[in-house]
């Protein structure tokens, strides 16, 4: 077993966010962990939403502003009262500005087990390539 | 500016601590459980916080009449890798957080989600019905359900009129 497995997970509080945008939406607003790599054909995004489903979810990207919002329903009967809260539960807010340009119609997003996987394909022109500079 | 008690003293002739040289007094002992509740319950109201990080995963626990609910948000977990046990009034959740290995030539930007083992045990209060204890996941939350024992349930009790 790799050396990064074998290390405990520790407890830590969910990051509120810090919106530039105000919020027109009362409750709390939180900052997913994300990964976030690429490699020379694709981008890819992996956040971890606990608690969201695919139809309270919204991927948009509009001029290279990615946004990720997630709902978190609340999973409590009515009839149910807290006796210990450790942890809050609320929206999930996340923007990225990217860099390359993405093919839009080519995006794939998976959600399972509350882990959402956004893989954003590069186009053609912005996949790497050898310029050759000509002498004058 | 003089300092001043955060709390009220019970009412006297003259400022004495109630607690040096002599024993506690049934009403002393009460005063002082309730002001100790007020001031914890102001303490978790108020700051809006969590709780500061305990130990992993953190839990929410609830209650309605017929169970009590123990929740945790665990996104990324098979069910294979996790663990729920009870003995006798203690419940135990460990695991395992493994993340995929992405590609190697895979170049990141952030990297912010962990992997790791975790376990916590908790103590269930007394008149639960261990037996029957069941446990979901879905959409990443971990949801165990503890049945309270009939004895536990709360029985309305009628008022004779005399």
């Amino acid at each position: 077993m790799a050396a990064e497995h074998t290390k405990d997970l520790q407890a830590g509080e969910k990051r509120a966010a810090v919106s530039s945008a105000e919020q027109t939406r009362s409750g709390p607003v939180f900052t997913p962990a994300v990964d976030i790599f690429e490699t020379a054909t694709a981008l890819t995004v992996v956040a971890d939403l606990p608690g969201v489903t695919a139809q309270d979810l919204t991927i948009d990207l509009r001029e290279n502003l990615l946004t990720l919002i997630g709902d978190v329903a609340p999973l409590e009967g009515p009839e149910e009262g807290d006796i210990i809260r450790e942890y809050r539960t609320g929206r999930y807010v996340r923007q990225f500005t990217l860099a390359e340009t993405i093919d839009q119609a080519q995006i794939k997003a998976q959600l399972s087990d509350g882990v959402l996987r956004l893989t954003l394909p590069k186009v053609e022109q912005a996949k790497p390539r050898q310029i050759t500079v000509q002498g004058g | 500016m003089a300092m001043r008690s955060p709390f009220t003293w019970p009412a006297g002739d003259s400022w004495q601590s109630p607690f040096v040289g002599r024993e506690r007094s049934a009403e002393e002992r009460e005063w002082l459980w309730q002001e100790m509740s007020r001031l914890f319950a102001n303490l978790n109201s108020t700051s809006g916080q969590e709780p500061r990080a305990g130990v992993f995963p953190l839990i929410n626990v609830t209650q309605d009449r017929d169970h009590l609910y123990i929740r945790a948000e665990l996104p990324g977990i098979t069910a294979d890798a996790l663990s729920i046990t009870v003995t006798d009034n203690t419940l135990a959740i460990a695991g395992q957080r493994t993340l995929p290995t992405e590609e190697a030539k895979a170049s990141y930007h952030r990297r912010e989600r962990e992997a790791g083992a975790f376990s916590r045990t908790l103590s269930l209060p007394p008149g639960v019905a261990i037996e029957n204890v069941s446990a979901r996941y879905t959409d990443g939350i971990l949801t165990i359900v503890v049945p309270k024992a009939e004895t536990a349930k709360p029985t309305q009790i009628k008022i004779q009129a005399s």
